[in-house]
């Protein structure tokens, strides 16, 4: 009985320590897997659910204001957000920032679509989001239709990706 | 004696007073909190951005940042705790060098200890079987005792026999 229950609870500690292994060793939430689902609350305090977003393209760019290699692509995607305005949600997560750095920064940058940090990390986790800047675009039907590591190095680039997605 | 000679101890223990109180005026106007009282606190924390380094002795832009953030909270009169909280709140409880005592992180701390005892017992037993060893591991010496011994009732049983004939 000794015995039992011994090997009994170093199975069980080795279970955890494997499920462990393995959520740390998995990679980006990669493309054609459904969107994780998320809420994210605007530095303006307004409230965005994915869930509701449905039915729509919506690209999730990961950002920080320590980032020197999110600024390149900062004015790209506003631009592409002023372009496609109300026809594709962009929402801006703000990634283990500071508040008036954040603020400073979408000033800068005279970003505005809606951006809001990432609390508790949740929403970086939920996407295994291993550095910025990473984006996520979100096909029509919560599907991830692409997944960019980096940043992107124009307005035509960004373009590109979202327009197959609209006629879909 | 003139008015000025009269009053000039009590000018005297005036100057005093004030330059007594000075050191603690001065302490008020300026709050800012030193960089060791922000790196007692940074060092208990751990920015994701840069994983096993405490903040204390992280270089980068974040962990310059976050330093800020604990100098402002500290200037405000936030206690360690509050501002502990705070980026927990912000940031997650894997900010925290010693992970918070519940749920499966009680495993950190239960498991180490456990398996330090578990070897600790282990290694006494196995000590225990080395000095005292059991008879199914009998030493040569003995074990070529019992078969001459074996031997013996064989051969004077076989002699028995052959004397019979």
């Amino acid at each position: 009985m000794k015995k039992v229950l011994i090997w009994g609870g170093l199975a069980i500690l080795l279970v955890i320590l494997a499920l462990g292994l393995n959520k740390s060793q998995q990679g980006q939430v990669s493309v054609g897997q459904p969107a994780p689902d998320f809420a994210l609350t605007s530095f303006d305090g307004e409230e965005y659910h994915l869930a509701d977003l449905q039915g729509k393209v919506v690209v999730i760019n990961f950002w920080a204001s320590w980032c020197t290699s999110c600024k390149p692509e900062a004015v790209d995607l506003e631009n592409a957000w002023r372009n496609y305005q109300g026809e594709v949600v962009f929402l801006g997560v703000d990634y283990v920032d500071t508040e008036p750095e954040a603020k400073a920064y979408l000033a800068e940058f005279d970003i505005t679509y809606p951006n809001g940090p990432d609390k508790r990390t949740k929403i970086s986790q939920a996407y295994r989001v291993q550095g910025v800047p990473e984006t996520f675009i979100i096909d029509k039907s919560g599907t991830i239709a692409h997944v960019q590591i980096g940043p992107f190095y124009s307005y035509d680039e960004i373009i590109y990706i979202i327009e197959p997605l609209l006629t879909e | 004696m003139r008015p000025f000679e009269r009053q000039s101890p009590i000018i005297f223990l005036g100057i005093i007073l004030l330059s007594l109180g000075l050191p603690h005026v001065a302490t008020a106007q300026d709050p800012t909190p030193s960089d060791d009282e922000v790196n007692a606190i940074a060092k208990q924390l751990y920015c994701p951005v840069c994983e096993n380094v405490p903040l204390d002795a992280c270089g980068t832009q974040a962990c310059i940042q976050w330093r800020g953030i604990i100098r402002d909270k500290l200037a405000e009169g936030w206690t360690e705790d509050e501002i502990k909280q705070y980026f927990v709140d912000q940031y997650g409880d894997r900010v925290l060098a010693e992970p918070p005592r519940r749920g499966l992180n009680w495993l950190a701390y239960i498991v180490p200890p456990a398996a330090f005892l578990a070897g600790v017992y282990l290694l006494y037993k196995g000590f225990q079987t080395w000095k005292t060893p059991s008879a199914d591991h009998a030493s040569p010496q003995e074990s070529v005792s019992k078969t001459t011994a074996a031997d013996d009732k064989y051969i004077s049983r076989l002699e028995e026999e052959l004397r019979n004939r």
